[in-house]
């Protein structure tokens, strides 16, 4: 990595700790404390699965509004305020400002995670006194979200280098939405035919897998997740990622800075 | 080898929504400037100047033509390292202090970090920003903004710095102060390339001058040279309250202010004016040549412009 791009990520980090994001952390530990608390004075054995589930699902809503909601300015922020003309006039290049943005949101989303997985830990522990081997398994579930951070997070700069921030945010929203059900989009080309099916097939394809990113349930029960899904998944969400920062890039490269 | 050579850069910008159509913001341009030049580039809102600059910046790309900075392409990294640019109306990351922003476009520009801290320091200094150096950049006020954008724009030490409107929205201290700074880079052998509409400014500080108007360039030179090939008039006072009727024939507009009349008038209508006021038998006060602004040349081109466009209606309507 070009130290630019090291710099222009430091500086993206630092606008987000600046801009009080890390501050949802704190909202995200009164929920998980106030769960934890209720789940255990209600529920009956299964206050572990409750607390992974809910714990691992806020992690991963709020992670995405992040994403979404900062990943959507990057570009559009910058060339509105202009703050952009005074990096480009500078030996930068274009896809090391469009990477350097990328790398710097993902970094602030990882810190973010890192600290909402702690919480979760906690109010696992709170419940539980003590943890188990098979809790390790949460972690998997947590490397899962943050794959999908990233994928969330490149599908907000590719919309917002050519769109404005609304749009860009419906677009990725809705994206987001449509991947989590694109396991029953897969059952969809089973079941249609003619262009139908050839439509459903574009589409599987093209809109990002996050169904296979959510193991959330599975590692609630205790169950393990296999080394290949992890490997696969982790070839997906970076052929992806390149492939959407890619379009980005080229859509950067040629824009007029009006 | 010349600092900046622009050779037919032009821009047409594609607008409207749905039938896009063509709006040319910039024809043909070919300039040359050379090494420690102070050039203005000078023009109203609209004319062309701001869309020049983000050409040569890398910033919009250009419909035709070229240009080269530093005799390198506008695209080379290697030029980027040596150009300092400061954009109208600057806007910076407002959640770093003063010293952090510089930091950050020094470590852009590819400055060794052991140099960084003491270049830092300096250019603090130079702009007048050092007590302020670690109050973030959301408390500055607009003069203060601007001196930060000056100050990233000559930190790396370049060679030709672009400065977009500097003085614009700066008051009559701050305007002296970027005077200053642009007469001391060029003290340093720097070339200096600035957009103005304010022409005092450019007046007293420009080596040459360049005049863009509708996407066009009226004219290029020192400002003696500009000025001096437009009409020379000179300032007539009589004492009285009368004005002679071959004074009104000429087309001259007198004013009288208690007991002196004055006119302004074309210095060949000079001889003739005054044959008239002595056969009227009025007292002669003076007679002093108006000293020609750079103003007075760019209104006279503005009002060519204006008068073409005219005549391209008459003639369109006449078709």
């Amino acid at each position: 990595m070009s130290s630019r791009i090291f710099h222009i990520a430091a500086n993206t980090f630092r606008e987000a700790v600046r801009d009080r994001v890390l501050y949802n952390l704190v909202a995200f530990a009164l929920l998980l404390t106030g769960t934890a608390i209720l789940v255990g004075q209600i529920s009956i054995q299964i206050e572990r699965l409750v607390v992974i589930n809910l714990g691992l699902t806020a992690l991963t809503l709020f992670g995405v509004v992040i994403a979404i909601f900062i990943g959507i300015g990057l570009v559009s922020k910058e060339i509105e305020k202009r703050t952009l003309y005074t990096v480009l006039s500078r030996p930068v290049a274009r896809w090391e400002f469009i990477a350097g943005k990328f790398f710097g949101l993902s970094g602030t989303l990882v810190v973010n995670t890192v600290g909402m997985a702690a919480g979760v830990f906690a109010a696992m522990l709170y419940i539980s006194r003590q943890l188990h081997g098979p809790d390790a398994w949460v972690l998997v579930a947590i490397y899962f979200i943050v794959l999908q951070f990233l994928i969330t997070t490149a599908l907000a700069l590719f919309f917002s280098s050519f769109s404005s921030p609304l749009l860009s945010a419906v677009f990725t929203f809705c994206l987001f939405v449509a991947g989590s059900f694109s396991e029953d989009l897969r059952g969809f080309v089973g079941l249609s035919h003619g262009a139908q099916h050839w439509l459903a097939i574009v589409a599987v394809y093209a809109i990002p897998n996050f169904s296979a990113l959510n193991v959330i349930n599975q590692v609630a029960h205790g169950n393990g997740v296999p080394g290949q899904l992890i490997f696969w998944n982790t070839a997906y969400v970076l052929i992806y990622t390149l492939a959407v920062l890619s379009g980005a890039i080229l859509i950067f490269e040629h824009r007029n800075l009006k | 080898m010349r600092a900046i050579e622009i050779l037919g850069l032009e821009k047409v910008y594609q607008v409207g929504f749905w039938r896009k159509r063509p709006k040319r913001a910039l024809y043909p341009l070919h300039l040359s400037i050379e090494q420690g030049e102070i050039f203005g580039f000078l023009g109203p809102n609209g004319a062309g100047k701001t869309t020049t600059l983000k050409m040569l910046m890398g910033l919009v790309f250009p419909t035709g033509g070229t240009a080269r900075i530093l005799d390198m392409e506008l695209d080379d990294p290697r030029m980027k390292a040596q150009i300092g640019f400061l954009p109208e109306q600057p806007y910076f990351y407002d959640y770093l202090t003063a010293r952090e922003l510089l930091r950050y476009y020094g470590q852009l520009s590819g400055m060794e970090s052991r140099q960084l801290g003491p270049r830092v320091n300096a250019v603090l200094e130079q702009v007048g920003l050092k007590d302020a150096a670690n109050v973030q950049l959301r408390k500055f006020s607009k003069g203060m903004l601007q001196r930060a954008g000056i100050a990233q724009a000559i930190l790396h030490d370049p060679k030709v710095v672009f400065l977009d409107e500097p003085m614009s929205g700066l008051d009559p201290m701050g305007r002296r102060e970027v005077r200053n700074l642009i007469e001391q880079l060029k003290g340093d052998g720097k070339t200096v390339f600035f957009s103005t509409h304010i022409l005092s400014d450019a007046e007293a500080l420009c080596d040459r001058v360049a005049i863009l108007n509708q996407g066009t360039l009226r004219g290029v030179g020192a400002v003696q040279e500009l000025t001096a090939g437009i009409q020379a008039l000179v300032e007539i006072v009589w004492a009285g309250n009368s004005v002679p009727t071959a004074l009104t024939t000429m087309g001259a507009g007198c004013r009288i202010a208690g007991d002196t009349v004055r006119t302004v008038l074309p210095s060949a209508q000079q001889d003739s004016a005054i044959e008239a006021l002595r056969r009227e038998q009025l007292r002669l006060i003076s007679v002093t040549p108006v000293r020609l602004s750079l103003e007075d040349y760019f209104m006279a081109q503005l009002a060519e412009d204006e008068r073409e466009v005219v005549a391209a209606g008459q003639a369109k309507a006449a078709r």
